[in-house]
Parts: C-alpha cells; structure tokens; sequence
C-alpha cells in the first residue's frame, strides 16, 4: 500500500467538437450494435429467400394475417404459418420525400399496404416500378424477392401487375 | 356512472414557451418554471404538493435514462411518491389520467403532473428514425421507418374512402396555425393559406411541411387536488368528470375491418357498408371517447361540449379525430372544418391553442400542454395568461382533451367542466 500525492491522469489529445460555448454545447456520439432475435417471426424472414411470403392463421378462430404473428389478436390462440398469394391490390399508398436519418438516401420511395384474396388484414411494403402519379387503390401488384437476402422485411418489395 | 372514487379537480397549470431549440435550458430547468407558474399562480408551495407523476416519451432524445428523477429532484419533490408513465404520443394524457387516479384514490390529495421533451439534441431526421422506432421493428421500422408516411397512408384512404380532399386537410392547418397567431406559448404562429399549404413541401404524399407538427422542446405542469383541497387552493378549479382510454394493435396493417363501436348519438344503420376501423380511422380513439363520455355524461358530443384540444399531430388526424370523438359522422370530418364548425367561433371550438401543429409538440409535454389550455379557457382566464383574450372561447363550461400515440394506439380523452 503506497499512497501518492502527486497521483495524475495522463492527458490525452482526445478533445470534444464544441458548437457554442454559451451555453456550452458539445457534440456527444452513441452508437450500439444490437444482437437482434426474430424469435417467433424468424420463418418469415427465412421463407422469403424461397420466394414465399408468409402470413399467419389462427388455429382456433382462422383468422389470416398478412403480417404474421405468434398469436392471435382477436382470441389469443396460437396460430400456424400461412403463404399468402404472390399477388395482391393496393389498400393505400404513398410516396415519401422525406424519411428518417437511415433511410434518407432511399428517398422517394413509395410505401403501400397490400390487401390479399382471403387474407384478413394488410401488408406493408415497398413499392417501384411506378411513380405516385401511377398508384391507384385497387391496383393489383406482385410481390417479387431479393436474391442476396439481407433479412429486413424489405427482402420482399412489390411491383405492378397487369391486370 | 363517473370513473370511481373521489372527485378530482385541477386548481393550477403552467407552460414554457415551446421552441424548436432551447439549449439554454435543461429540461429539468423547463419544467421547474412550468412548475413554479402553476405554485404561484394560486400562492402554493412545494409543500402542498403529495406527489407527483413523471410524463416523457423517449430516453434516446437526451441518452439519459431516469429523466423522471431528475426532475422530481430538481423540483424539490423528493422523497415524495412518483412514477413515470410512458406512451408514446399520449404520453401526457396517460400521464394525467394517472394523476387523476393518485387523487381518486385518495392516495395523495395534491398530485402534480409535470412532462417534458427535449427534442433538439438531435436533428429533425434522427428524431424521426427515434419517433419510428415506436412502429414494429421486425415488420414496420425497416420498411417504412416514417411516420409521416403511415399516417399519410391512412389519410389517402379516409380520402378514398369519403372524398375527403387535400384541401380540406390544409383547412385544418390554417385554422390552428391562425390561432396560434394570439397564443403567447405556441412555437409556429402563421397566418397561411390553403394555398400555401398546398405549396409549401411535399413531405409524403397528401401531407406537406405545413400539414405536419413539429418537433420541439418544452415543460407543462398540471396540478391536480380533491374536492376539499381544489376549493381551499382555488376559486375557480375545474373538475375532471371522465377519462377514457383506448388501445389499439401496434401494427397499422393489423386493424380489423369491424363494425363501429357507436355513441349513444349513432345508429348502426349510419355506417351500414363501412369496415371499421381499417386504416382510416382510429379505434383506440373511439374506445377512449365511449368511456369518456359515459363517464361524463355526455350523450350528444357536439352539443354538449364547447372547446377541443385534440392531437393534430397531422392535419389529416385532426380530421379522422373528430369523427372518432363523435363531434361529427365518420365519414363527415372534411365538411366539418370545410364549414368553420371547428373555427375558434365554430359549432366547437378545436385547438384554439392552435394544437400541436402550431403549438409545437414536445412529446411528453404535449398532452399536459393541452390540459393547461383547457384548464385556462374553463376558468376564463386565458386572457390573463396569454395578455390577449382573443383566443377565450365563449361561454366555455365544458372541454375535452386528446392525447394519441402511434398510428393510433394508445389514445386518451378526458373532460373537463368548469363548477362556477
Ligand atoms: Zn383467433
């Protein structure tokens, strides 16, 4: 056990981006690398690299879903998975200009909430192939897949189809 | 036929001006001069106050966890009870609900509500990314990761769906951007046009610059006291006389196609072909009014209610918002801004404030915000708060207030009815 008086930190050349000095604001950096689970909604993301999109019914009442889920939101039962059709008609849409930081660069982009034959709720996508002047409801389109996958729900994205 | 346990009052509110920036003040600092204005306004002190509630929406604005503490510290109300409530954009009307539960349950006789945001610590496209990461981050986040976009999806189909017209969206905009003209508090006060709405930057798809609130930084305090308490501390509290809360799936592309729950002033045979709620309307927010209003008595919304604050996050809300609180037919929100109904002098006056569109929306703030409005306009005394009483709505005995999260998630609605 030594105790020293003239202890010191060692200096560093570190500094700190400053945009003001009254009040004093300082630049301040996060960044974090998530270990994220799919969990229970993994097989959508893997069936998309065979070209299937899958949804998901209730075991009990049989309601589909288009975005699938463990369990459903009207009883509670467990459900099973389900592939929805590869063809489906716009619900609603738009185009964005703007967008968060991330998806800035993608900007426009069009999103759509596809509606399924037989399918009791929507599906939200991407859309290209058509400007916003070309989007109608009730415009039937196709879902068509990415060949690299990157595992994001964007692995699926929708284009026009000829009626 | 109210909510249960005792009677509750507010007696006090107080509000900072809402800006785009404020580095000059921390948010504990801004929620100390809210909180000190509503003490001083009805000569109170620190000491009367039992408790409290903590209402902010998100860590990831300032990175720093337990904002709640900090404020209950800063204000001089340790070792008191307090808890935070979060919920995304109705994060301060569930956190008024609750203080109105501390009061009904006789738990704390004065329970001070306090919620605050600071924004700018980031800029406008990081607080975006941060405000979509309350959609669905397997199946919403990074398809859309927008907010603006899904509410402008759901705005094309209430316009498919009744011919609502992207004028009529920007209606609602001059309208509350025009009342902030005489609202000392508010972030954005504009004489506009529909025109200049139309013109002004297309953000997504019918929603441009000026259909969208903004993000801002600010601290709104309410003071809620039992019957006995409300009339020692003030002359003129106004009483809470129903709460309702609503929910709804976390996932926009959830929504059933159901049939409408209805208010006692709506038959089934009025929505005979509609799918309810869809996209284009906001169950949550239905299911909220219902409770509300039951609790409240209130049987004929737009003839029994004088003023609205709602949550005009997006033009098109505001629409879709009065046909969920039934101050008009689904389907009929258009025509009711089209025809000044929801004018500061209309059939009922909604966001005289000018909303969170003009008032700015610093989230957690935003639903106490609200609140303080209404308690002013119930009490009459706008005038002595803004220095202007232009924006006093006429003979206002009785408010709601509306506070929604999400694509329409969480929402809450609470009435407010002036005693004298
Ligand atoms: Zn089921």
């Amino acid at each position: 056990m030594t105790i020293d008086y003239d202890a010191k930190m060692p200096e560093t050349q570190n500094g700190t981006e400053v945009y003001n000095t009254d009040p004093l604001i300082v630049k301040s950096s996060y960044e974090i690398d998530y270990i994220h689970s799919y969990a229970q909604d993994s097989e959508f993301f893997r069936a998309l690299g065979k070209k299937k999109l899958m949804g998901s019914k209730c075991k009990s009442c049989g309601y589909v879903y288009a975005t699938p889920r463990g369990h459903c939101m009207i009883c509670g039962a467990e459900t099973e998975w389900h592939q929805l059709p590869n063809e489906g008609r716009i619900h609603t849409f738009t185009t964005c200009y703007f967008g968060s930081e991330k998806f800035l660069p993608e900007t426009p982009f069009n999103l759509i909430m596809v509606e399924f034959e037989g399918v009791d709720s929507l599906f939200m996508a991407r859309l290209i192939g058509a400007s916003l002047e070309d989007l109608k409801i009730g415009m039937k389109v196709r879902a068509r897949f990415k060949r690299n996958l990157t595992f994001s729900p964007t692995d699926v994205y929708f284009v026009p189809q000829k009626e | 036929m109210k909510n249960g346990g005792r009677d509750v009052y507010m007696v006090s509110g107080g509000v900072t001006k809402f800006t785009k920036s404020n580095p000059a003040m921390d948010f504990r600092l801004r929620t100390k001069k809210a909180f000190d204005y509503a003490l001083n306004d009805i000569g109170i002190s620190v000491k009367d106050i039992d408790g409290s509630v903590a209402s902010y929406f998100s860590d990831h604005f300032q990175r720093q966890l337990m904002s709640g503490i900090m404020a209950q510290d800063y204000l001089a109300l340790t070792p008191k009870p307090s808890k935070r409530v979060e919920g995304g954009g109705a994060t301060g009307g569930l956190a008024f609900q609750t203080g109105v539960e501390e009061v009904a349950s006789g738990r704390m006789d004065v329970c001070a509500v306090y919620g605050f945001e600071t924004m700018s610590h980031v800029n406008t496209w990081k607080g975006n990314e941060f405000i979509a990461l309350a959609s669905d981050t397997n199946f919403d986040y990074p398809v859309g990761g927008f907010y603006t976009g899904y509410y402008a999806m759901m705005a094309v189909r209430h316009m498919h769906e009744y011919g609502t017209t992207v004028e009529q969206l920007a209606k609602v905009s001059v309208k509350n951007h025009g009342n902030a003209l005489h609202n000392p508090y508010s972030q954005s006060p504009m004489k506009i046009t529909v025109e200049d709405v139309r013109n002004s930057t297309m953000v997504s798809y019918p929603l441009t610059r000026l259909d969208v609130c903004t993000m801002s930084d600010g601290a709104a305090v309410a003071i809620l006291a039992s019957e006995e308490k409300a009339f020692e501390m003030s002359d003129h509290p106004v009483k809470i006389t129903g709460i309702g809360t609503g929910t709804d799936t976390m996932r926009l592309s959830d929504r059933p196609f159901l049939k409408v729950p209805l208010l006692p002033n709506e038959k089934e045979s009025d929505y005979k072909n509609l799918k309810y709620p869809g996209v284009h309307s906001f169950r949550a927010g239905r299911s909220a009014a219902i409770e509300a209003y039951r609790n409240a008595g209130i049987t004929d919304p737009l003839e029994e209610i004088d003023a609205v604050e709602l949550h005009d996050a997006y033009t098109s809300s505001e629409i879709q918002t009065y046909e969920d609180l039934g101050l008009c037919k689904y389907g009929e929100g258009g025509h009711f801004v089209e025809e000044g109904k929801a004018d500061l002098n209309g059939k009922v006056s909604v966001n005289p404030s000018g909303g969170l569109l003009a008032s700015g929306h610093p989230v957690g703030a935003t639903g106490i915000m609200q609140s303080v409005f209404m308690f002013w306009q119930l009490q009459h005394s706008i005038k002595k708060h803004f220095k202007d009483d232009a924006l006093q709505v006429k003979n206002a005995k009785r408010g709601l207030i509306h506070s929604h999260a999400g694509t329409g998630t969480y929402v809450t609605v609470s009435i407010m009815e002036a005693v004298k």
